[in-house]
């Protein structure tokens, strides 16, 4: 069967790539494309390790068909930091220790940014429910809420 | 596997019709991608349908609202009109999954997914929602209750897939509400559903309703007897007594690991009576 040829945009730069037509969103940017930050937990949409956006929507990358991304701006863990300096979010779960083995942490991280750009002032419970489909293993996520909530505030304060 | 994505209805029902093997039609994906993972589903074809820019809308007709086949959860959340319209049916499928899952899942989806414990459909249902099907042969119009033939199973014919759906325009003092019970708060399957739809007359006196039932019979099903129980009355304790009763009688449910017969029976009144008051609140909020 022949492979589909995509154009898209990942974090503001032009790709190409050729796919198979059941080959996920995920294994194109792991095995193809090198963008080894999303993460497979599950494969099937419910630890969200693999989150990224697609044309601004928060979704399981496992979940998105690579054939589909044609023509579609998407955002990766990747595209977060800006060179050398690390986003307020990335920031701030380091100075709170809000993970332990890491591999939940892209797809949290993904998650909140986009939480934050659409509400910069969640309240605990909102960033909790947000944050749902994003599994975490280690930190009981209590160090992760706290984390987010402190880069909301900073995020406010620099706005 | 080959991937279609056409971007007209025409292209589609002809690239279905076309198809001699088994041609999945993808909306979401969150049901469709979890199936192909696992082996359950091995299509010749998926059909992508969100390039189709008609089935990626809300807009209004004859007072309701029409849903294309391709929107999200999340889309319809965002939409103001659609949610002070029909807040239970919004609700019910925001429930499904997470925030990444709302990203992408479809009302109609759930639907065609015919899970008895697909948290939209029993609030489509109560809400009288009405699916329409494209096919090559034309379209036609379904009651979206008659869409579910069994768990996993569809009464669509080949080479037909669901549109749209079609969310009828509301008389002044309606409400409705979805609630299902859960053992946690959040990224769960429905153990019971309930979703109730009402009128009220200006006295508040229930002029007309709807109550549908999930995950207690193999498809979701409407329940007439527990809309009578509280036609013509102010919804007071003896009326949601009846009510509960009701949904009790018609849940037939099966014992799994999320909950027992007994259980899931009870639980079916006791779920009614709760999202029948919230449908009364919110019909009364209308005033």
């Amino acid at each position: 069967m022949s492979r589909i040829h995509v154009t898209t945009t990942i974090n503001g730069d032009p790709v190409e790539y050729l796919c198979d037509p059941e080959e996920t969103l995920l294994d194109v940017l792991r095995d193809r494309l090198g963008l080894t930050g999303s993460k497979e937990g599950c494969g099937t949409g419910d630890c969200g390790a693999c989150s990224v956006t697609v044309n601004g929507r928060l979704v399981c990358s496992c979940l998105v068909l690579g054939a589909e991304a044609e023509g579609a701006q998407i955002a990766t863990i990747e595209g977060m930091a800006r060179g050398e300096t690390l986003h307020p979010l990335q920031r701030k779960f380091i100075e709170h220790a809000a993970l332990q083995c890491g591999i939940c942490t892209p797809g949290i991280l993904v998650a909140a940014k986009s939480l934050l750009e659409r509400n910069p002032d969640p309240t605990e419970e909102e960033a909790r429910y947000w944050l749902a489909g994003n599994l975490c293993r280690c930190t009981g996520y209590d160090k992760i809420i706290r984390a987010v909530m402190d880069a909301a505030a900073e995020m406010r304060e620099a706005s | 596997m080959q991937y279609l994505a056409p971007t007209t209805l025409d292209d589609a029902v002809s690239m279905l019709a076309a198809q001699a093997g088994d041609c999945r039609v993808l909306a979401g994906g969150t049901d469709l991608l979890v199936r192909m993972r696992s082996g359950f589903a091995e299509p010749d074809a998926v059909m992508d349908i969100k390039r189709i820019g008609a089935l990626r809308e809300i807009t209004t007709e004859d007072g309701g609202f029409r849903i294309g086949a391709a929107v999200s959860g999340a889309e319809m959340a965002e939409n103001a009109a659609l949610v002070a319209a029909w807040p239970g049916v919004v609700e019910a499928a925001g429930l499904i999954g997470s925030t990444q899952i709302q990203g992408r899942a479809t009302m109609a989806g759930n639907l065609c997914n015919a899970s008895p414990a697909a948290d939209s459909v029993p609030a489509m249902v109560a809400a009288g929602a009405v699916a329409r099907l494209a096919s090559a042969a034309g379209t036609r119009d379904v009651a979206v209750e008659d869409i579910p033939a069994g768990p996993g199973k569809t009464n669509l014919r080949t080479g037909e897939f669901v549109a749209s759906i079609f969310l009828p325009a509301r008389p002044a003092r309606s409400g409705d509400a979805y609630l299902r019970f859960i053992p946690r708060t959040e990224m769960d399957i429905a153990v019971v559903g309930c979703g109730v739809s009402l009128t009220l007359d200006a006295d508040g006196t229930c002029t007309a309703a709807r109550v549908a039932l999930g995950a207690v019979a193999p498809t979701v099903i409407l329940v007439p007897e527990a809309a009578q129980a509280i036609i013509g009355t102010k919804l007071d304790a003896s009326a949601l007594d009846a009510l509960a009763a009701a949904c009790s009688a018609a849940a037939k449910p099966i014992a799994d690991k999320r909950g027992t017969v007994e259980f899931r029976t009870h639980v079916a009144g006791v779920i009614a009576r709760r999202a029948a008051t919230i449908a009364k609140t919110r019909a009364g909020e209308q005033a």
